[in-house]
């Protein structure tokens, strides 16, 4: 079970890939500290400067498209980012947030409707949102999906899964 | 353990089955799958090794079926890259892991890993990078994650995902002069989309198939992921298991669909009716034939990366600067994709003919194709390259641009200064006389 949070609103159009999320120049760098000073630096390098901690974002299709780097994830979580609500999104990308515990709700017509600057409500339990006396409904999350995330992330499920072996 | 024969089954099905904790894989239903083989790289690499030991695990599955490769920011451009290369050596030191390769012995991982063997037929390769897919091209499954993912795979041999949905790639004709892999997936991704092949797993065959040779399909199978797919799988045949035993592998019968196999949907392409295509920027899915774009300049010639770096290309760049200059103002990077490529090429004289073309040849690396050093763009410049994206920045700055086209394409462009129909290279560039 987990609080429901509130967040203000950042948008952003289709297919907003790895490589602008985190360029590949920054890739050689781990520490979140690090990497979320260059969040969306290849879309738009105000970002950083805008994002406060407790923001979501709502995006459009084929969010996380591209490289796999997980730095993108990291990236994002350390600007400050909650949740991100979206049309759609990619799944490597979508793993990777699941693994440290960023929630991705899919919802295109929550994605659709959010408008930036506006406050919105993240409902995990529920895998819903609201805004404004608005509410919208994710698409449903799998049975391992909702395992990790209760577990907090996915090492702490690999962590329990050994712990329980030995 | 083989798993349970099922009719009806594509050949991700049947691979997945193979591999599957319980044996059975059918679409939608998740799965545990065991890999033969989990690779990681030196971007990928350090972020999984230091979750590894956050997840409390000691010493990984089976430290003989992990590959590490520094292939990314190798050779170490900065202090910060050669510490997570040195953090990767030292995770297989550790861990008892003989396949680490590093510049002088290696390459670029997927075109690398093919060559030392550890791919074929009926395979599962997981790796920490989204082309893990080029696996593909061999009849076997390469399938992409992030570094926590391959983390709980190094400590626990297994990992969860979703069976995927099929789409069926029929090919059909044989391609005409300059024509080649890169072509078929610029075509395909250009009509399906950038996320068209979404939850989806691509399957080439077709009798088209025996016109495209091993390299060819892997740089096919390079760009299933920038068609959003979850995974790609050729049909193997008898090209592929030459290609195995010319790697030195055990012959293993090639996995075939079910001929009652589902699927999502089958799309159908005439080798013989497709021209060089060039993708714009910013997106893999923006192709279009090389004529529409005659005459927009370059600054760059980028030739190389895990999808265009092959034998096969070197020779297609040869045969067009051989007794050609690269033109005034344009600079030419030719990066090998592996060691054994490079030694190959030196052996057949092609570094010498782009040497003496006024290229620059690089030792094997991801380099610049991922913007990470080797030939970065300068804001305002253009490049035409062979790799796999051409996001806004891909290779550098925000401001510069990438266009993707197959080795004859880039090759003529050098010489050009501008892209051009390779078939006019001849005409419009006399050799030079030796």
């Amino acid at each position: 079970m987990s609080t429901p949070f509130q967040g203000r609103i950042h948008r952003f159009g289709d297919e907003v890939n790895t490589d602008v999320i985190l360029p590949g120049r920054y890739l050689s760098l781990r520490r979140p500290e690090e990497l979320g000073r260059h969040c969306m630096e290849g879309l738009d390098p105000d970002f950083v400067n805008r994002v406060r901690p407790g923001d979501i974002l709502a995006v459009g299709r084929n969010f996380g498209c591209g490289s796999s780097r997980e730095h993108a994830v990291i990236a994002l979580k350390a600007a400050g980012i909650t949740a991100i609500v979206a049309v759609s999104a990619a799944r490597i990308f979508f793993r990777n947030a699941v693994n440290l515990g960023l929630p991705v709700i899919t919802c295109p017509d929550a994605a659709a409707a959010l408008r930036e600057g506006e406050e919105a409500r993240i409902d995990l339990d529920t895998n819903s949102v609201a805004q404004g006396g608005r509410t919208w409904e994710g698409a449903a999350l799998g049975d391992e999906v909702r395992a990790i995330l209760a577990a907090g992330g996915l090492v702490q499920r690999v962590r329990q899964a050994l712990a329980n072996a030995a | 353990m083989r798993g349970k024969a099922v009719t009806g089954c594509t050949i991700t099905q049947k691979i997945l089955a193979a591999h599957a904790v319980g044996g059975t894989a059918e679409a939608g239903q998740i799965v545990t799958i065991r890999p033969d083989v989990v690779l990681l790289n030196d971007v990928s690499g350090p972020l999984a090794f230091e979750q590894f030991d956050a997840m409390g695990a000691t010493a990984p599955f089976d430290p003989e079926r992990i590959v590490l490769v520094a292939d990314h920011f190798a050779p170490a451009p900065d202090v910060t890259a050669a510490g997570a290369i040195a953090m990767t050596r030292g995770f297989a030191a550790r861990h008892g892991i003989r396949h680490f390769y590093e510049p002088g012995r290696g390459g670029i991982e997927h075109t690398l890993l093919a060559e030392l063997g550890m791919v074929g037929h009926g395979g599962i390769v997981f790796g920490a990078d989204s082309h893990t897919c080029t696996a593909g091209a061999f009849n076997a499954l390469g399938i992409g994650f992030g570094s926590t993912d391959l983390a709980a795979a190094l400590a626990m041999g297994q990992l969860w995902m979703r069976v995927p949905e099929s789409i069926r790639v029929e090919l059909s004709g044989v391609p005409g002069a300059y024509v080649t892999g890169k072509d078929v997936i610029l075509e395909l991704i250009r009509r399906i989309g950038s996320d068209g092949a979404a939850d989806a797993a691509l399957e080439f065959g077709g009798p088209g198939l025996a016109a495209l040779p091993v390299d060819a399909r892997m740089a096919i199978a390079n760009m299933a992921v920038e068609a959003g797919a979850d995974t790609c799988v050729f049909e193997g045949d008898a090209l592929s298991a030459a290609d195995m035993a010319a790697r030195g592998m055990a012959p293993v019968a090639a996995v075939a669909a079910d001929a009652g196999a589902t699927y999502r949907a089958g799309i159908a392409i005439d080798l013989g009716a497709l021209q060089p295509m060039v993708a714009r920027p910013p997106s893999p899915a923006s192709g279009v034939p090389v004529t529409a774009l005659r005459g927009q300049r370059v600054d760059q010639v980028y030739v190389g990366n895990c999808s265009n770096g092959t034998m096969t290309d070197l020779r297609q760049v040869a045969e067009i600067l051989r007794g050609r200059q690269v033109a005034p103002g344009v600079r030419m990077i030719v990066v090998p994709a592996t060691q054994k490529i490079w030694r190959q090429a030196l052996a057949e004289g092609l570094l010498e003919v782009f040497a003496a073309a006024g290229a620059a040849v690089s030792t094997p690396t991801c380099g610049a194709c991922f913007g990470g050093h080797m030939g970065i763009l300068a804001a305002g410049e253009t490049a035409i390259a062979t790799t796999n994206r051409n996001y806004r920045g891909r290779m550098g700055h925000p401001e510069s641009q990438v266009f993707l086209a197959n080795a004859w394409v880039a090759a003529a462009a050098a010489v050009a200064g501008e892209i051009v129909p390779p078939d006019e290279i001849a005409t419009r560039f006399a050799l030079e006389a030796a």
